[in-house]
C-alpha cells in the first residue's frame, strides 16, 4: 500500500505541469461556463418553457451531461490515458521507473489509479460547478426556478454513472497507450471506437452495451426525458455499468502483464 | 557472506532465439571499480538490465550482495543506483524536480536533491528544464539520480558518453572518490579501454555475450603488453637486422616496425643499434595495444 501511495504522489508531482492534469480542471470550468452563459443570455427562451425547478435543473445539467457523455468524455479519457503513459515513453523512463525498489504492480496500479483520479476530479468539478453555476444563474436571473429544487442527488447519481461507465474506455485506452508510444495509434483506435459507440448507442443496438465506447452515452440515456416518467428515478448499477466495470477489471489485469514485459526492451 | 557485490554464475540470456549473454560469470568484488569493457552490442547493457531485474534472469544465476536477485528484487534494488543507457530524465521538469521526484519514490528527504545537485555541479541549472540541458548536464543529472539514495552499488552504463574532457575527468574523479572514501562498489561499462584503465581496479571484457577476460587491472596490463613502434627507412632490412640481433618483430610495414616493449633502456639500445648500422630512425615510441588488438589477443588465447 505504501508503495502505491508513494507512486501516486510521484505521478501527481510529475504530471502537475502537464496538460492532461490541467485539462481535468479546465474542461469542466470551460464547458460549465459555456452552458451557463447560454442559460444566462438565452434566459427568455428558457423562461418561456415555464419549467418547474426539477425540470429546469434536469434541462440545465442535461445540457452539460450530454455533451460530456457523447464526445468530450471519451476524448478526454483517450487523451489522458495517452498522456499519463506518454510521460514515460517520451522520456524513456520506463526502465528507471521499474528499476526503483518498489513493487512493479504498485507502480502500474498507481499510474492507473492516477488516471481514474483525474477522471474523478474532472467529473466531480463538473457536478460541483453545475451546482454552483445553477445557483449563480438563479441570483442573476431571479425568474428562474433553480431554488425550488435541490439537485444534489440527481447530480451525484448521474455523474457517478458517467464516471463508472467511462472506466471501460479508460482501461482500453490505457493499454493501447502502454503498448504504443505514439499519439496516432491509441487516439485513432479510440476515435473509431467512439464513433462506433455513438452510432450503436443512438440506434439502440441490442449488443451496444458490449462496446465500451458506447457505454457513457448509453448510461446517460435517462436524461432523454420521457413524459410521465420521473427523470430522477434511475438506477446507477445498470447493465452498462457492470459491463464497464468488467472491462475495467479484466483489462487492468491484462495491462499489468503487458507492462512487466514492456520494460524488457 | 559473499565477498562479491555482484556474482553471476553461468548466466545465459536470450531474446527469442538470439543468444545475447552466454555463460557469463561475473565476479565484482566489494569496493572495487569494475570496468565492464566491450564493443557496442557485446551485451553490456543487457547484463546491466539483468542486474536491475529489468530483464528476468534464470533462477540462481545472478546474485547481488550474495542474494539471488529474482527472489530479493526490492531488497536488492534498494542497494543499487543505476544509470542505464541515456539518462532517463523527465524533460518537462527541472533538474531539481527530477531529483525531488526520485526522492518521493525512494522516501527520502527533499533536501537530498540540493545536495546531489551540488555534488554534480548543477546547482546553477537546478531550476532549468532538464529537457533543455546539454548532453553532459543530462549525464550528470543521471548520475545524481543514481546517487541520491546513497546506494552501496552503482551501475553506470557508459557514464562519460557525450561529456567534454572536463566532464570526463570530473566523473572519473567522482568515481574514484566514491570507491575510496565512501567504499562503494562501482560497475562501469565502456567501450574505451583507455577510459577504464584510468579508474578501474578490476576489469571484465565481454564480446558477443561472452566474458573473454576477467581480473585485476594489473592482470590486464600483463596481457596488454606495450609495444615499441619504430619509424625507420628501409624497413625490410631494418627488420631483418633487428631479428638477427635477437629482437622479436611483431609486425612491419613500409614505414614502421613493431617490437615488444621491455624497458626504456632496451628501446634506447634498439635506437642506437639501428643508427650505428646506417638506418635513419625518424621516430621511436612506446605504444599500448588498443582494445581491438587486445580483443584479438584475448580471443586467440581462448
Amino acid at each position: 500500500m505504501r508503495s502505491i501511495f508513494i507512486s501516486l504522489v510521484s505521478e501527481f508531482y510529475k504530471s502537475r505541469k502537464t496538460l492532461a492534469f490541467w485539462a481535468a480542471i479546465l474542461l469542466p470550468v470551460a464547458i460549465c461556463s459555456l452552458v451557463s452563459f447560454g442559460f444566462y443570455s438565452g434566459s427568455e427562451k428558457v423562461l418561456k418553457l415555464n419549467a418547474p425547478g426539477m425540470m429546469l435543473w434536469v434541462r440545465y445539467a442535461g445540457a452539460t451531461l450530454n455533451v460530456m457523455g457523447m464526445l468530450v468524455m471519451p476524448f478526454y479519457v483517450m487523451f489522458m490515458a495517452f498522456s499519463v503513459n506518454n510521460i514515460e515513453h517520451k522520456n524513456d523512463t520506463w526502465k528507471t521507473l521499474f528499476a526503483q525498489p518498489l513493487n512493479k504492480f504498485s507502480i502500474y496500479t498507481a499510474k492507473y489509479l492516477f488516471s481514474v483520479l483525474l477522471i474523478f476530479i474532472c467529473l466531480f468539478l463538473f457536478a460541483a460547478l453545475t451546482f454552483a453555476f445553477g445557483h449563480l444563474l438563479q441570483a442573476l436571473v431571479p425568474q428562474y426556478t433553480f431554488n425550488q429544487y435541490n439537485p444534489s442527488n440527481f447530480l451525484i447519481n448521474s455523474y457517478s454513472k458517467l464516471f463508472l461507465s467511462s472506466l471501460g474506455i479508460l482501461s482500453i485506452q490505457f493499454i493501447l497507450s502502454l503498448i504504443w508510444g505514439d499519439f496516432l495509434k491509441p487516439i485513432g483506435i479510440g476515435f473509431v471506437g467512439t464513433i462506433m459507440g455513438i452510432v450503436t448507442g443512438m440506434l439502440n443496438w441490442t449488443y451496444a452495451y458490449l462496446i465500451p465506447y458506447s457505454l457513457p452515452s448509453l448510461a446517460l440515456q435517462f436524461t432523454q426525458l420521457k413524459k410521465g416518467k420521473d427523470p430522477l428515478n434511475f438506477e446507477i448499477f445498470t447493465r452498462e455499468i457492470w459491463t464497464s466495470l468488467a472491462y475495467a477489471a479484466v483489462l487492468f489485469i491484462a495491462g499489468y502483464f503487458i507492462v512487466t514485459r514492456k520494460s524488457i526492451k | 557472506m559473499s565477498n562479491y557485490a555482484i556474482e553471476t554464475v553461468g548466466l545465459n540470456f536470450n531474446f527469442g532465439n538470439q543468444s545475447i549473454v552466454k555463460d557469463l560469470s561475473l565476479q565484482v568484488p566489494k569496493g572495487s571499480i569494475y570496468g565492464f569493457l566491450g564493443p557496442n552490442g557485446a551485451g553490456k547493457t543487457t547484463t546491466i538490465k539483468i542486474l536491475l531485474n529489468l530483464l528476468k534472469s534464470p533462477a540462481d544465476q545472478v546474485f547481488v550482495f550474495g542474494k539471488e536477485i529474482n527472489s530479493n528484487r526490492i531488497a536488492t534494488l534498494k542497494r543499487i543506483g543505476a544509470l542505464v543507457e541515456q539518462p532517463a530524465i523527465y524533460g518537462h521538469l527541472s533538474g531539481k524536480e527530477n531529483l525531488i521526484n526520485r526522492c518521493i519514490l525512494l522516501g527520502l528527504k527533499k533536501t537530498k536533491a540540493d545536495e546531489m545537485l551540488a555534488l554534480v555541479g548543477l546547482t546553477e541549472a537546478a531550476d532549468k528544464k532538464a529537457g533543455k540541458y546539454s548532453l553532459g548536464m543530462k549525464q550528470r543529472l543521471g548520475i545524481a539520480l543514481a546517487l541520491v539514495s546513497d546506494p552501496e552499488l552503482l551501475l553506470l552504463d557508459e557514464p562519460t558518453n557525450g561529456l567534454d574532457p572536463n566532464g570526463i575527468i570530473e566523473i572519473r574523479n567522482l568515481m574514484i572518490e566514491l570507491a575510496t572514501k565512501h567504499h562503494k562498489t562501482i560497475l562501469v561499462s565502456s567501450h574505451l579501454l583507455a577510459e577504464i584503465e584510468r579508474t578501474a581496479t578490476h576489469v571484465g571484457i565481454i564480446n558477443k555475450g561472452q566474458l573473454l577476460f576477467q581480473g585485476t587491472i594489473d592482470e590486464l596490463h600483463l596481457l596488454s603488453k606495450p609495444m615499441v613502434e619504430i619509424e625507420v627507412d628501409q624497413t625490410e632490412e631494418a627488420a631483418k637486422f633487428l631479428a638477427s640481433a635477437g629482437y622479436e618483430i611483431t609486425s612491419k610495414n613500409e614505414i614502421k616496425i613493431t617490437t615488444p616493449f621491455s624497458s626504456s633502456t632496451e628501446s634506447g639500445k634498439i635506437n642506437t643499434l639501428l643508427i650505428k648500422n646506417g638506418f635513419t630512425v625518424s621516430s621511436l615510441s612506446k605504444q599500448r595495444k588498443d582494445l581491438e588488438n587486445l580483443f584479438l589477443d584475448i580471443t586467440k588465447n581462448n
